[in-house]
Parts: C-alpha cells; sequence; structure tokens
C-alpha cells in the first residue's frame, strides 16, 4: 500500500512529511490502493508511506526505525 | 449540531464513578526543613510564608525538588488542605521564583548547546531527537519486567499522566499564529477531540483504576524519587514561563517523538505479562496517536515557531535536550532500583 499524494487524498488537507507518513486533516475516510475504505475518527491522521506500519493504513512510527535510505522521501 | 445529527452525549456520561476532575491532592511528605515548614505554612496560612525569609542555605536538592513540586501543584488542581488563594499568595511566588532559578541553572548547565545549521528546521530537529540513546525502560517491560515492576512504573509516571498535556497548555497564549494553531490541534486530540471519554489523562486514571491504584492526583509522591519530581517541575517551569516558550515546546517535540516506539514495546510488555485492557489500550492509543502528534509538534509548531521568532530556535533544541535528559534520568533511577544494568 502506497499513501495517496496530497492531490488524491479526497477530502480535508494533507502534508507530506519527509521520511515518515502522510498526514490527512479533516478526512472521514481514507481510502487505499486496494479500494478498501477506512473509517477516520480523529481530526488528522499519520497514514504510512514506508508500508511496513504494523496499523496499516496508519503509521505507527516503523519508520524511524528505517536506515536514512530505506524511508519514504 | 444539527437537528437531526445524533444527540451529543451529555457531560459526564459513560465516565464511570471516576471524578477526577474534583479530587484534590493531599499534601505530601515533607523531605527537609524547607518542605516542612512550606507544607506546615500552606496548611495554615500561606502569607506566613515570607516570615521565615526566603530560601535558607544548605537546603538538599531532594527537599527544594519537593518544595517547587508543591508549589507548582497550587497551579494545576491544588490540594484539598491548602486555600486555593495560595497559588497567587506573594511570598508563595516568590519562593516559587527562587527555586525555578535554581533549577533553570541547573537544566542550562547540563545543557551542552546546540548550534542550529541547515535551512531545513524541522528535519534537523526531528534527526537530533531521533539520534537519542538513552537508556529504555519500555525495552525491558517488553521483554523482562515483572506486573510489579510495571505497577511501580505506573505509579511513577501517574504524577504526569494525570495531568497529561496541561503543562503545554501554559504556553498556548504565548505563541504567534501558525504554531498556536498546530499546538491547539496536538493539544485538542490530547484532551479527547471533544470527547470526555477519549482525555488521554482519564484514559490514564481509568487504566490505574483496572489495575487497582488511586487516581487522586499525587497520591504516589511520597514514593517518587526526586528525579520524577524534577522531571514534573521541568515541564511546569517551561510551561508557566512565557520566556521558556520556545523550551516548552521543543521538551513537547521530543516526549511526542519519543513516544510511539516506546508505547509499542510497553504493549507488547503489558501483553505478555497479561495486564489489564485499560492499560493496554492506553499504551496502544499512543502508538498511533504520538505517530501524528509527533510531526505537528515538529513541523507545525516548532518550526514555524523558529521561523516567527528566530531567537526561539536553539531554546527549542535546549528544550528538547533537557526532556531527553529527564528521561534518561527517570530510566536510569527506576532501572537501577530494579538491580537493571544500564
Ligand atoms: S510511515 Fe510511519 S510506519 Fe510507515
Ligand atoms: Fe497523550
Ligand atoms: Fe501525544
Amino acid at each position: 500500500m502506497t499513501a495517496r499524494a496530497p492531490e488524491q487524498a479526497g477530502s480535508g488537507q494533507a502534508m507530506v512529511c519527509p521520511g515518515g507518513p502522510l498526514l490527512l486533516r479533516g478526512a472521514r475516510s481514507y481510502t487505499d490502493d486496494a479500494g478498501v475504505e477506512h473509517e477516520i475518527d480523529r481530526p488528522v491522521v499519520a497514514v504510512c508511506r514506508c508500508e511496513l506500519s504494523s496499523l496499516l493504513p496508519w503509521c505507527d512510527s516503523t519508520h524511524k526505525r528505517l536506515p536514512e535510505d530505506k524511508r519514504p522521501r | 449540531m444539527t437537528r437531526r445529527g445524533a444527540p451529543l452525549p451529555e457531560t459526564g456520561q459513560n465516565l464511570g464513578m471516576h471524578t477526577m476532575s474534583t479530587t484534590r491532592a493531599a499534601l505530601p511528605t515533607p523531605r527537609g526543613s524547607l518542605s516542612e515548614r512550606v507544607v506546615a505554612d500552606l496548611r495554615t496560612d500561606a502569607a506566613r510564608l515570607s516570615q521565615g525569609g526566603s530560601r535558607p542555605d544548605g537546603v538538599g536538592e531532594e527537599d527544594a525538588a519537593l518544595t517547587l513540586w508543591v508549589l507548582h501543584e497550587l497551579s494545576y488542581g491544588g490540594f484539598s488542605d491548602v486555600d486555593p488563594d495560595a497559588e497567587w499568595e506573594p511570598a508563595v511566588l516568590t519562593l516559587r521564583r527562587d527555586l525555578q532559578r535554581e533549577l533553570e541553572t541547573r537544566l542550562r548547565q547540563r545543557w551542552p548547546g546546540h548550534h542550529v545549521s541547515s535551512d531545513d528546521f524541522a528535519d534537523e530537529l526531528m534527526a537530533y531527537i531521533e539520534a537519542d540513546d538513552g537508556p529504555s525502560v519500555a525495552s525491558y517491560v517488553h521483554t523482562r519486567a515483572t506486573q510489579e515492576q510495571v505497577l511501580e512504573l505506573i505509579r511513577w509516571r501517574s504524577v504526569y499522566h494525570l495531568k497529561e498535556s496541561d503543562p503545554a497548555t501554559w504556553t498556548l497564549p504565548r505563541l504567534t499564529v501558525r504554531p498556536k494553531a498546530a499546538l491547539a490541534e496536538l493539544q485538542y486530540d490530547e484532551y479527547g477531540s471533544g470527547r470526555a471519554d477519549r482525555l488521554h489523562a482519564h484514559l490514564f486514571a481509568q487504566a490505574m483504576e483496572a489495575v487497582g491504584l488511586s487516581t487522586r492526583p499525587g497520591a504516589y509522591v511520597d514514593e517518587c524519587p526526586p528525579e520524577v519530581l524534577e522531571m514534573n517541575n521541568v515541564m511546569s517551569l517551561f510551561g508557566l514561563h512565557g520566556r521558556l516558550r520556545g523550551a516548552s515546546m521543543g521538551h513537547l517535540a521530543a516526549f511526542e517523538v519519543t513516544s510511539s516506539v516506546p508505547s509499542g514495546h510497553l504493549v507488547q510488555g503489558l501483553q505478555r505479562l497479561g495486564m489489564a485492557q485499560e492499560l493496554i489500550d492506553y499504551y496502544a492509543e499512543h502508538v498511533v496517536a504520538d505517530s501524528v502528534h509527533d510531526q505537528i509538534a515538529v513541523r507545525l509548531v516548532c518550526a514555524a515557531l523558529a521561523e516567527d521568532e528566530p531567537e526561539q530556535a536553539e531554546e527549542i533544541f535546549f528544550g528538547a535536550f533537557t526532556c531527553l535528559d529527564q528521561e534518561a534520568r527517570f530510566a536510569r533511577a527506576l532501572l537501577g532500583r530494579w538491580g537493571v544494568a544500564v
């Protein structure tokens, strides 16, 4: 699963965090690349971009343990 | 709310029997001549504090730390046996300021300094915090700790977590537009996004109840070592002083950045020990929430603050360093007590 680019995020505002997740503000749901819709019940969520989170599609900070070159840009 | 919307829950609904907001702390047991005098005067008449002159020389660090913790507590929930007016008593403020100055001097002596060098402040701050390699209580809990050890950790942590996020809230009105909006967003989530049953301090209180601990503020202060008192004093000092807004936000950033991964270790350790689900849920919530909060704190609060007020840039690093240093001191005290080599 890859986090979508900001313009594809659907609703709300998006911000790419270098080396980390995509922050999504004010969205009601997030649809991943497989087309599965995930409900959102918090004001801002972090969508995983390294694809290694154990809580996909959400970031669980696993990216922090990756070497610099393995991190999402 | 529109007329057709679902009704909002009434205040207090689904909160169980817990009444944290109305329970005030009891004064702790003194640890020396200064805290003895302060506790006695607060109990009777806070104005009498001025009669003893200012802080006598030769007061031990632990005595001073406990005294400052007590004086700070007056600005949170206060004490059941102290007149709430004592918070603004001039004699109290004078002593509090003296003790805060001593603490700040000590913190600045420990701070090796940091020259902000790159043009991407957020990346530099994130990397600085992530490079921290202090001892980890969470890693030990993950694989080795016993139930009793976890309960001790919870009691020590409760001094802060029962008022989780409150110290940083003091900083909110001291900020310029962008960092203020970002901090409000972060705190909104810490405070449950409008839902009392999701307020983090309340989740922690529920977890404490689930494992049979008291949720009265300061209930376990007497058993806490000076490291716990100092780390709480640091947060209050940074929060209460507008001058220290950069340090307060740097501290927040370091706290949030170093929370998610250790919270994951705690979840696994608590599951290994078969401990209460409420406690597991509290840390599981922080795996997810702090993977959001850390980015907000670093990129939207601190970087914007450094841009708006460049003279705060190094102060932000000072606050981040101090948070990491305090956590390391806490970990050494606790792991040392458990006989774990660090
Ligand atoms: S981006 Fe954070 S875990 Fe993948
Ligand atoms: Fe929290
Ligand atoms: Fe947080």
